[in-house]
């Protein structure tokens, strides 16, 4: 082992005499010393017994754990691109886009999509005009009328028994399976089934003649800058945790490899070369953590394909990892490991007798733990109201500023935590020894709650920014649910009339209302002035309009909508009209002559149940010119019974057999961004990674604690102590500190979140609600950690301990 | 040390002739003292006076020390007895000790019983010199701190010997 | 065969962790005020014997009374209780709580027996007083010399006025001089609060302190008073 044991030189209190240390290197060169030392860590780390093992084995299972998410992480823009460019692959409906001319190489398709339960079905009716007709990704044949393709997902669902409703929904035969390339998750739920004379349909919106799939190439899109704030933000919110929790697992056993470190000076190894063992110990915990992390990455790639999220599913293949990323890791990792290990060491000494802690550490200092929360503040302040006018954050200046706010949480932490625990004053037993537990060694309280701190701190500043750009991403769809639930539009080729009444029959459905749209104006072609004209009987254009009175045959025109100054000047008694007008290159209107009868009633505007509030002219059915009913396409409103179970799936079974056009809809108070949701899915599947694993890391340390302390429990328990106490001052031990942590979180997420608010020009308001339920959070998190750590402690009770021989 | 009671000890595992009880004697327990044949005649004849041994023969050939002698049950009484009387604490105390611990081996009795007996009257010596010491001057307490160290080395001597029992039993029926 | 008048008696005590026995047909007995040694060599079953005595450890087989009351039918809580009011303990090492201050330690059986801190407190200082420690009341046990500590540890197996005290090599981890000192108080203090004391110890010199001695070899006992 070592070349020579020097005792002389391992005298406590001084170290090793400069003339013997040169003495015992002369014949080994520097590096080869290094590199012997760190083997000899290495080695220690693995054959140090089972209690060895332990701990080599907890270190590596918490890097790997957080190696497994630092991957995961990585692989997230890939999950993104993969599933976008899947999208973009079977990119059939596109608005806006010509139809292509019907050749051997068309196909029709229609929107079949439907709804189940708050499932969103991907459905697709594709009818091939000739044999070179494209087939979608993933399907190897077109399925005949009758007949469908589904995904896996839909397969399993339908197949499971409570589907029955969906199934009769979509009664076709199930001919095949959509392949993998065809789905953008393996939880998908799609199909695509066989259509018939679907040319006839092909003016209506869900209708389209294409020539292939790749019409579209994915766009690399710009994200809105606070939205780019906000995944940023996420980002370093998510990672900080880990890292701290990485540094945390690497400490593991930290005591008792100190007590180990100090037999070997007493063999004659010098500081430095304890310091280079300890450094090769704490690499071998790393590369078993990259190890096992590689591992459990694998493992949850696999996982991850049979988990949904939130609505969200990926293929394993998906999770790919950036290479220049996951290099990153593996050389970071490691060399954070020996970085923190050296740190940890520092202020410790270790002397051959034992491990002296440098008397008294130095009081904690406030300044420049202050320092880097107001230099992360001065990072962000500069770009204090960028975000209204669409303006670019300095991603640089975003990352490092929360960083440095968020760091600043951990380098408070212990200080509050020291001048707080320092003033408290013992009350009940269980309490007392908690609170001097923590006044003799604060700063691994901290340590310990410092993960649970950063991420509520961020969690808090997320909520904060959510809840207040929520107005701009979500939009009030000015719904009214009182009066309608859900809407089914009508295609121009069925009568609303006969689907108002199939509607009104179905089971839940309280009342229905038809109602049919088109549009009246000044000339048979390209019109200069042009209204909308609305079709239904007394009873349906009073839900759209305030009526004087109302008798069939009626007409109206609707006076006193904003911005409608046409309806006036068209609504002149004899003037001739046309319904339906055509424009110069589009589909022939009907063009139905018109003219505006002597007796014409006025009628005050009325919001809709969508809250539209509709101007032009309202004509009982009666009054309509026989040539401009091709014309009306017709919308139904419905009343439901919400306490009929699935009342809106037998609703859309109905509009499903009236026509496979048809399109139900249900109405929602607001409907948010998309993109802003799957960002705020995002967080939350992060948060709950994170929270688990941290919590993981403080139950590893909390029994770690009660096992050095075995001895002293088990004295304690001799003389008569509760159990009840016991437990009590374990939990009070945790609490404590992560009260403190929590109220510091709380003070930064707020000031972060103030200032991200700031940045991105939104009014500041603190969602206090939010505030308590991430703080509830994190305390449950103790709760839990508590809760796991009393069994053991328990069985640490027992007498066992004192037995010394 | 009781030449006497050691000798009667020996005869305990059977009849010996005079030359072969001093030369198990020396072997056992007189590395640096051996017996003279004087010794062991005059002790022998006492022995025989008191009715603790018999002659068991004699054989041809001349000298006192051709007799063989053999244990009376008055004679295992006494060595009994003997055994069981712990030795008054004293310095210098080993080779009484010692003797009674390899006669008990040698004669099957439990040796372990000695060396608590002989506890128990050490402990009784050092309750007297630890009470005198508490309620003492220095030199009282310096003075029974001797006694004391001396009586403590004893026994310590004795458990060491105790935890080897089973070594000495060992190399005592070699 | 109960002697008359005994605090604590236990008769044919078996006690086996897997396939060692600890304590093969023990007895003990103990008066008032009465200093007992247990002695014997390592791993004789010394510990757990005193264990058993005190109720942490519940023995096979066999009886325990304490104050004629049968200890097998007590419950874990009614121990425990027994240990908080009427047992101290000292043991070797490893006793103090290393965060608490030397008179918070004295004062931590009295505070588990629910009275106030003040007046527990001032109790542990007086006891300290008594065995020459109480200029430590304010230092924490990692501060003050392995004597001195274990001088707190004995104030605080006596300030609840136990009637008996389990001491377990209470001066293993320490010098002659230091040790005779812990034994010296320790016994002057329990003698003159009519305490008695089961003294497990190695040591025949800080068996001396003791009354009389019984000795453990191989799980069974043997009161040398009674043999000879």
């Amino acid at each position: 082992m070592t070349p020579r044991p020097q005792l002389t030189a391992a005298s406590p209190g001084a170290g090793p005499a400069p003339g013997a240390r040169e003495d015992s290197r002369r014949a080994v060169p520097a590096r080869v010393q290094w590199s012997r030392d760190l083997a000899m860590g290495v080695r220690f780390a693995f054959t140090g017994g089972r209690e060895g093992w332990v701990r080599v084995l907890l270190t590596g299972v918490g890097v790997g754990l957080g190696v497994a998410l630092l991957l995961l992480t990585t692989a997230v823009p890939n999950v993104m691109q993969a599933r976008s460019d899947r999208e973009y692959a079977r990119m059939d409906l596109v608005f806006g886009a010509p139809d292509k001319p019907e050749g051997d190489n068309t196909l029709l398709v229609a929107n079949a999509g439907t709804e189940f339960r708050g499932l969103d079905v991907r459905g697709r009716r594709l009818e091939p005009e000739g044999l070179r007709a494209p087939l979608p990704p993933g399907v190897s044949g077109f399925p005949a009328p009758g007949e469908m393709v589904v995904s896996p997902a839909l397969k399993e669902l339908l197949d499971s028994g409570d589907a029955a409703l969906l199934r009769e929904r979509l009664p076709y035969r199930i001919t095949g399976t959509i392949g993998e390339p065809g789905l953008i998750g393996p939880a998908e739920l799609a199909f695509y089934t066989g259509g018939e004379d679907l040319a006839a349909r092909l003016g209506d919106g869900g209708v389209r003649r294409i020539d292939t799939f790749h019409a579209q190439k994915a766009p690399a899109e710009k994200l809105d800058p606070v939205l780019l704030l906000l995944v940023l933000t996420i980002f370093v919110v998510l990672l900080m945790p880990v890292g701290v929790f990485i540094a945390a697992a690497v400490r593991f056993g930290g005591e008792r490899r100190d007590r180990r470190l100090a037999a070997l000076r007493l063999v004659g190894a010098d500081s430095r070369m304890t310091r280079r063992i300890a450094a090769g110990e704490a690499l071998a915990g790393a590369f078993l953590g990259l190890v096992l992390g590689t591992g459990f990455f694998l493992l949850g790639r696999q996982a991850a394909g049979t988990v949904e999220l939130f609505g969200f599913s990926v293929f394993p293949s998906y999770l790919d990892p950036a290479p220049v990323l996951a290099l990153l890791i593996a050389v970071a990792v490691p060399a954070g490991a020996v970085a923190v290990t050296l740190l940890a060491l520092r202020g410790v000494v270790i002397e051959p007798l034992g491990v002296v802690r440098t008397a008294r550490p130095a009081r904690r200092r406030l300044w420049w733990r202050l320092l880097l929360p107001l230099a992360g503040l001065g990072l962000l302040a500069p770009m204090i109201g960028k975000g209204g006018d669409s303006g670019n954050f300095n991603e640089y200046l975003v990352i490092g500023g929360v960083v440095l706010l968020l760091v600043g949480v951990t380098a408070l932490l212990p200080w509050v935590v020291e001048s707080v625990v320092a003033r408290l004053n013992p009350g009940p037993v269980s309490w007392q020894l908690a609170v001097r537990r923590l006044q003799l060694s604060s700063g691994t309280a901290a340590r310990m709650v410092n993960g649970i701190a950063v991420a509520v701190a961020g969690a808090i500043a997320l909520q904060m920014l959510f809840a207040g750009i929520q107005d701009d991403y979500t939009k009030s769809t000015g719904q009214d649910l009182s009066r309608a639930q859900m809407e089914v539009s009508v295609p121009k080729e069925v009568s609303s009339e006969g689907a108002r009444r199939q509607l009104a029959g179905t089971r839940g459905v309280r009342g229905a209302v038809a109602l049919a749209d088109s549009s009246i104006s000044d000339r048979r072609l390209d019109p200069v002035s042009s209204v909308g004209l609305t079709v239904g009987d007394c009873a349906a254009l009073r839900e759209v309009a305030r009526l004087p009175s109302c008798r069939e045959g009626d007409v109206f025109a609707v006076r006193g909508v904003q911005d409608d100054t046409e309806t006036p000047r068209l609504a002149e008694a004899g003037r001739k009209l046309f319904v339906d007008p055509s424009y110069q290159g589009s589909t022939k209107g009907a063009e139905a002559a018109w003219t505006v009868p002597g007796g014409i009633k006025e009628a005050a505007p009325r919001k809709d149940p969508t809250g539209w509030e509709r101007g032009g002219f309202l004509m009982t059915t009666g009054a309509l010119p026989a040539a401009a009913a091709p014309a009306l396409s017709g919308r139904v409103f419905l009343t439901l019974d919400m306490a009929v179970p699935d009342v809106h799936e037998h609703v859309r079974n109905t509009a499903a057999r009236i026509d496979p056009l048809t399109e139900p809809m249900t109405y929602t108070a607001t409907e948010r961004s998309e993109r802003y949701d799957s960002i705020r899915t995002g967080l939350f599947v992060g948060a709950a990674c994170v929270l688990a694993l941290i919590g993981a890391s403080l139950l590893v340390s909390q029994l770690e604690q009660l096992r050095e302390r075995r001895k002293l429990l088990s004295a304690l328990v001799a003389f008569g102590t509760r159990r009840r106490t016991l437990s009590l001052s374990v939990l009070w031990q945790t609490a404590i500190p992560v009260a403190l942590g929590l109220v510091l979180a709380a003070i930064v997420g707020l000031t972060l979140g103030g200032v991200l608010l700031k940045m991105t020009a939104v009014p500041v308001t603190v969602d206090w609600l939010s505030v308590l339920a991430m703080t509830g959070i994190g305390a449950a998190v103790v709760l839990v950690v508590t809760a796991l750590s009393v069994p053991p402690l328990l069985r640490l009770m027992r007498p066992d301990g004192l037995r010394t021989e | 040390m009781s030449i006497g009671h050691t000798l009667l000890g020996l005869l305990e595992s059977g009849p010996r002739h005079g030359y072969d009880l001093k030369r198990a004697f020396d072997e056992k327990f007189g590395h640096d003292r051996p017996l003279h044949y004087g010794q062991v005649y005059s002790t022998m004849s006492r022995l025989l006076k008191n009715g603790l041994v018999e002659v068991d023969g004699i054989e041809a050939g001349d000298g006192p020390e051709r007799k063989r002698y053999a244990i009376t049950e008055a004679g295992v009484t006494d060595v009994q007895q003997w055994l069981a009387t712990p030795e008054k604490p004293e310095p210098y105390l080993q080779s009484a000790l010692y003797t009674k611990v390899v006669l008990a081996l040698l004669t099957h009795r439990d040796a372990s019983d000695i060396l608590d007996t002989q506890r128990s009257e050490h402990l009784r010596m050092m309750r007297i010199l630890t009470d005198r010491k508490r309620n003492g001057d220095l030199a009282d307490q310096l003075i029974c701190d001797h006694a004391l160290f001396h009586l403590e080395a004893d026994l310590r001597w004795l458990e060491l010997t105790a935890a080897r029992l089973g070594k000495l039993a060992e190399a005592v029926a070699r | 065969m109960t002697p008359a008048g005994s605090l604590l008696v236990a008769h044919d005590l078996r006690k086996a962790y897997g396939p060692t026995h600890a304590l093969d047909g023990a007895g003990f007995s103990i008066h008032p005020g009465e200093v007992v040694a247990v002695m014997g060599p390592s791993g004789s079953g010394k510990s757990t014997l005193l264990h058993c005595l005190a109720g942490i450890v519940t023995p096979d087989s066999g009886s325990i009374m304490y104050n004629g009351r049968e200890m097998a039918t007590m419950n874990d809580s009614q121990r425990s209780a027994l240990r908080r009011s009427e047992f101290g303990f000292v043991f070797q090492f490893g006793q103090l709580v290393p965060e608490l201050t030397c008179v918070e330690n004295v004062a931590l059986p009295l505070r588990l027996n629910g009275i106030p801190r003040k007046e527990a407190e001032r109790t542990a200082l007086s006891w300290m007083e008594r065995l020459e420690v109480d200029d430590l009341g304010g230092k924490r046990p990692g501060e003050v010399s392995g004597g001195q500590g274990q001088r707190v540890a004995v104030a605080r197996s006596l300030v609840t006025g136990p009637r008996v005290l389990f001491a377990d090599e209470p001066t293993g981890a320490l010098d002659s001089l230091n040790g005779e000192r812990v034994m010296e108080l320790l016994t002057d203090a329990a003698r003159s609060a009519n305490a008695a004391v089961v003294l497990v110890t190695h040591e025949t010199r800080v068996a001396a302190y003791s009354d009389r001695e019984i000795v453990v070899r191989d799980g069974r006992s043997r009161d040398m008073e009674r043999v000879v």
